[in-house]
C-alpha cells in the first residue's frame, strides 16, 4: 500500500471539479426532457410520431446523464472507447430477434388460428 | 502509377503495422490504456458495461415477445394510471417515479462534487438525500407491484387486459431494476457513513463517493430506456 500512495490517484481526479450550477442546469434538462416524453403519452401522440419523440427524448437524456453526471465527456478516449463500443453490439441481436419475432408472429398467425 | 501504388501500401505498412502493434499492447496491458484512471472506477465502468448487457438482453426479450405475441399488448397509459381526486390521470405514477430517480441522479452528482471539494457534511448529506429518493422509488414500485397482482390480477403467465407476455416482462425487468436501486440505496448508506465518519478524509481519497455515483447513474440510465420502452412505447 504504502508504494502507491492515494495522491496519485486522486491527482488525476483534481480536473473533475466543474460548478454546481452545470450539475443544476442538466438536473433541470432531464425534468423537462421526462416531462415532454411524458406529454407525448398525456396528449395520445400516436405513430411514427411517438416512437420517434420517445426515442429521441430517450436518447438526450442518456446522453446527459452518462456524458455530464457519469463524467464521460471528460474521461480518457480510450476509456470512452472501452465502454461505449462494446453495446453497439447489441443491434445485431436487436436484428436477429426482430427476425426471430416476426417468424414466431406469422407461424402463429397462421398455423396456430391466429391464438397464442 | 504502380509503382506509386506499390510504394504507398508499403510505406502504410510500415506505419500501420506498428501502430496496430503498439495499440494491441496498450491494451492488453491495463496500465497503459486505463493509466491515471482509479482501478475501482475502471472496474465499476467494466462491471456497469456487463450490466448494460444483462438489461439489453432483458428489453431485447421484452421487444421479441411483444412483437410476436398474438393478443393485443394491454395498454400501459390505463393499466398504470391513478385516481386522484375523482380523475383518471394515465401513467402518473410512473412519471413521479421517474422524477423521484432524476432527482436522486442530481443529489447523487452534486455529492460526488463536494466529495472532490473534501466538503464531509455536504457530500455525506447529499448522499443520504440520494439514499432517500432510492427507497422512496422502490416504494412506490413495491406499491405498484401491489396494485398489479392483488387489484388488477396481473400474474407472469397471464393477465386479464390482454398478451399474457405482459407480465412476466413486466415482473422481470421493473423487479430486476428495483433490485438495483434496493442495492444503490443499501450502498449508498454505507459510502455515507463512512464519509461522515471522516474515513475518506484519513486516506484522502474520495473516489468511492464517485464509485457509488457512477453505479447510481446507471441505476437512473437504465430507468430512462425502462420508461421510453416498457411504459410509453
Amino acid at each position: 500500500m504504502q508504494d502507491h500512495p492515494p495522491i496519485a490517484s486522486s491527482a488525476a481526479h483534481e480536473g473533475q471539479q466543474h460548478p454546481i450550477s452545470l450539475y443544476l442546469k442538466v438536473w433541470g434538462l432531464l425534468f423537462l426532457l421526462s416531462a415532454m416524453s411524458y406529454l407525448v403519452d398525456y396528449m395520445h401522440v400516436q405513430g411514427i410520431v411517438r416512437w420517434t419523440l420517445i426515442v429521441t427524448f430517450m436518447l438526450l437524456k442518456a446522453g446527459l446523464i452518462v456524458s455530464i453526471f457519469m463524467h464521460m465527456a471528460w474521461e480518457r478516449l480510450s476509456l470512452i472507447y472501452a465502454i461505449m463500443v462494446p453495446p453497439l453490439l447489441l443491434l445485431v441481436l436487436v436484428r436477429i430477434m426482430t427476425i426471430e419475432a416476426n417468424y414466431a408472429f406469422w407461424t402463429r398467425a397462421i398455423f396456430m388460428g391466429g391464438g397464442g | 502509377m504502380a509503382q506509386t501504388i506499390l510504394a504507398q501500401t508499403s510505406s502504410d505498412r510500415e506505419v500501420i503495422a506498428p501502430a496496430l502493434r503498439e495499440i494491441a499492447a496498450d491494451w492488453s496491458a491495463d496500465q497503459e490504456v486505463f493509466r491515471h484512471t482509479h482501478w475501482g472506477k475502471a472496474m465499476m465502468w467494466i462491471f456497469l458495461l456487463s450490466d448494460t448487457f444483462i438489461f439489453s438482453c432483458f428489453l431485447t426479450g421484452y421487444m421479441t415477445v411483444r412483437s410476436s405475441a398474438v393478443l393485443p399488448w394491454p395498454n400501459t397509459a390505463e393499466v398504470f394510471a391513478l385516481t386522484i381526486g375523482g380523475q383518471d390521470i394515465p401513467l402518473i405514477l410512473i412519471a413521479i417515479m421517474t422524477f423521484v430517480l432524476i432527482s436522486s441522479s442530481g443529489t447523487m452528482a452534486m455529492a460526488v462534487n463536494f466529495g472532490y471539494r473534501r466538503d464531509r457534511r455536504k457530500t455525506a448529506m447529499l448522499m443520504l438525500l440520494t439514499a432517500l429518493f432510492g427507497a422512496t422509488f422502490v416504494s412506490m414500485q413495491a406499491f405498484e407491484w401491489t396494485k398489479l397482482i392483488f387489484e388488477e390480477g396481473v400474474r407472469p403467465w397471464s393477465n386479464p387486459m390482454g398478451a399474457p407476455q405482459f407480465g412476466a416482462t413486466f415482473f422481470m425487468i421493473t423487479g430486476f431494476h428495483g433490485l438495483h436501486v434496493t442495492c444503490g440505496v443499501i450502498l449508498l448508506l454505507i459510502i455515507a457513513s463512512k464519509v461522515a465518519r471522516g474515513h475518506y478524509d484519513r486516506t484522502g481519497d474520495y473516489s468511492a463517493v464517485e464509485i457509488a455515483g457512477l453505479y447510481w447513474h446507471f441505476v437512473d440510465l437504465v430507468w430512462v430506456f425502462i420508461f421510453a420502452f416498457f411504459y410509453l412505447w
